[in-house]
């Protein structure tokens, strides 16, 4: 093994550790994490987590997440993908600046938004809904779809669109059998980063719900405060929400390094 | 070349409909609050400039846009150049390329409170392991939520274990797409490694760091949730960043009109600040 290896394995511990500190602190009993330091739990308990599959006011915060990032998700590709190919394929009136506009919006600090949009939603009657979260999400991720499909389009000779409309393909039709397959790592890597703007964004999603829509990640700040300090739920909690990011991260493990370059090298 | 073609707006028009209800709508309830005063019931009073004007002399915004902008400084400084460094040292092709990135990439998919809480728990002076590291093992009186040196510290350490992730992958995606051609004729040429990284890499990364420092800096000057979980702007004011700040005048004090005329000068300044650092970095490109 080369010297310089050593870098990365260094920096990957550094990130291991908290999170492992985070699992080994879900598999303690509240005596044994109050009784003191202790590297590795030495009561192994499954109690957390059989505490928060068997109440239903903590699992259905999780399936609560896992519905409004969903429906984030399929509406900003599916809007995105028809606009992100009129960036990359025409020029039309105004496109540069709204190209501009829908970038600045990535820029919005959440905390600017959260006061308005509670009015907003509150006003349409969309109020602790999963639909008003995902709509809210889509501020922010469908000018980050737009701007990675762009990149990836960019990336598809046009003469292809061309020979596909002289072999006489309707437009759908060749969007949808040509085009689409061909750009479909550039769809995979705007679905991951949708779900992931939208899964770790606690403010809004907190700020929009209250009963029926509350995420996972409002639950867990919630009951750590009302119960004293249950630190070995709070961390059990925890620990199941890394999981999904890191199931989705697995599948698409070979573009992720082109996907955070936005498609552009 | 692209063709003029005006009916693309038709495919545009669900992003700009969807972005407008969600971006254009509330900004105009910021700027309807900013010049105006409430005391609650929807009476509102006109008040003008008047909270601009006293928020732009209040040493308390200063003092939290003095904090923001040293924050996000540190922040840029150490994560920029360490995720060039950890980018150059990984290995370009190999079974362990996917492992690599998937472990680095999982810090960024965790729920901004659950980092916060994460931290929180890493840190807790007798029982969390970085605290009993500090306290214990080195003997160093170590406790964030007394110490605003120690809050600093392990928030700015958190930041860093949290996005230097991001910078890593972009740079090494600006790596990869380096042709070995250009390395064999650097090696002709008997170029230093220094004069490979100077005249070959930076540039080629050049775009992907763009991108980088630009998302690095909307972020961390956005910072909210993490921090609010792990020291709630405390001890005292000392981790009060401008997001915190603006919750608090906005839903704790519900202030309705100075937090308003603080959103849009905030926003003003993301823009402006993010404006210049593309056009100093893409300046050369346009020649």
């Amino acid at each position: 093994m080369r010297k310089r290896n050593l870098i990365p394995i260094i920096y990957i511990l550094f990130l291991m550790l908290p999170i492992y500190w985070l699992v080994a602190m879900s598999f303690k009993t509240t005596n044994e994490i109050l009784s003191g330091f202790s590297l590795f739990p030495q009561t192994f308990t499954w109690d957390n987590y059989v505490t928060i599959f068997t109440d239903p006011s903590w699992y259905l915060t999780y399936v609560n997440s896992i519905l409004y990032v969903s429906i984030n998700t399929v509406i900003s590709i599916c809007v995105a993908l028809p606009a992100a190919y009129a960036f990359s394929r025409y020029r039309f009136l105004g496109d540069k600046t709204l190209f501009f506009w829908l970038l600045t919006n990535r820029m919005a600090p959440a905390a600017v938004f959260v006061l308005p949009f509670f009015q907003l939603y509150s006003a349409v009657g969309l109020f602790d809904t999963h639909i008003a979260v995902a709509l809210a999400h889509c501020l922010f991720n469908i000018p980050l779809a737009v701007w990675i499909l762009e990149g990836f389009m960019s990336g598809v000779p046009k003469e292809l669109d061309e020979t596909a409309y002289v072999d006489g393909y309707s437009f759908p039709r060749f969007f949808t059998t040509i085009f689409l397959p061909s750009i479909k790592a550039g769809v995979g890597v705007a679905a991951f980063f949708c779900f992931m703007f939208s899964w770790v964004e606690l403010l809004l999603a907190k700020n929009l719900t209250a009963v029926e829509a509350k995420p996972i990640a409002a639950a867990m700040t919630k009951t750590a405060s009302s119960a004293g300090y249950e630190l070995g739920l709070l961390a059990a909690a925890g620990t199941l929400t890394i999981i999904p990011g890191a199931i989705v991260v697995y599948f698409v493990r070979n573009y992720i390094a082109k996907g955070f370059a936005l498609g552009r090298v | 070349m692209k063709t003029q073609n005006q009916k693309a707006w038709f495919f545009v028009l669900p992003v700009l409909l969807l972005v407008a209800f969600n971006a254009l709508i509330p900004m105009m309830t910021v700027v309807n609050y900013s010049v105006q005063e409430t005391f609650g019931n929807n009476i509102f009073f006109w008040e003008g400039v008047r909270w601009f004007e006293e928020l732009l002399n209040s040493d308390r915004f200063h003092a939290a846009l003095g904090r923001q902008f040293l924050f996000t400084g540190i922040i840029l400084a150490i994560e920029i150049p360490l995720g060039i460094a950890i980018a150059l040292a990984m290995p370009r092709s190999g079974p362990w390329v996917p492992v690599c990135l998937v472990l680095m990439a999982l810090p960024m998919l965790i729920p901004w409170n659950v980092v916060g809480a994460m931290w929180n728990i890493f840190a807790l002076p007798d029982i969390g392991l970085l605290g009993y590291f500090m306290n214990t093992t080195l003997g160093i009186d170590y406790d964030m939520t007394q110490n605003p040196f120690a809050a600093w510290a392990t928030i700015i350490t958190m930041d860093v274990w949290h996005w230097t992730s991001l910078v890593v992958l972009l740079s090494y995606a600006g790596l990869v797409s380096i042709p070995d051609a250009y390395y064999q004729a650097a090696k002709i040429d008997g170029a230093s490694s220094w004069s490979v990284f100077r005249y070959i890499q930076l540039p080629k990364m050049k775009q992907v760091l763009t991108i980088a420092i630009l998302l690095r800096f909307m972020d961390s000057f956005n910072i909210y949730t993490e921090v609010f979980v792990m020291t709630g702007g405390g001890p005292g004011n000392s981790t009060t960043f401008l997001s915190i700040d603006l919750v608090k005048i906005a839903l704790g004090q519900f202030d309705l009109g100075p937090a308003a005329a603080m959103s849009l000068i905030y926003f003003a300044i993301t823009l402006l600040v993010s404006w210049l650092f593309y056009t100093l970095m893409t300046k050369d490109d346009a020649k």
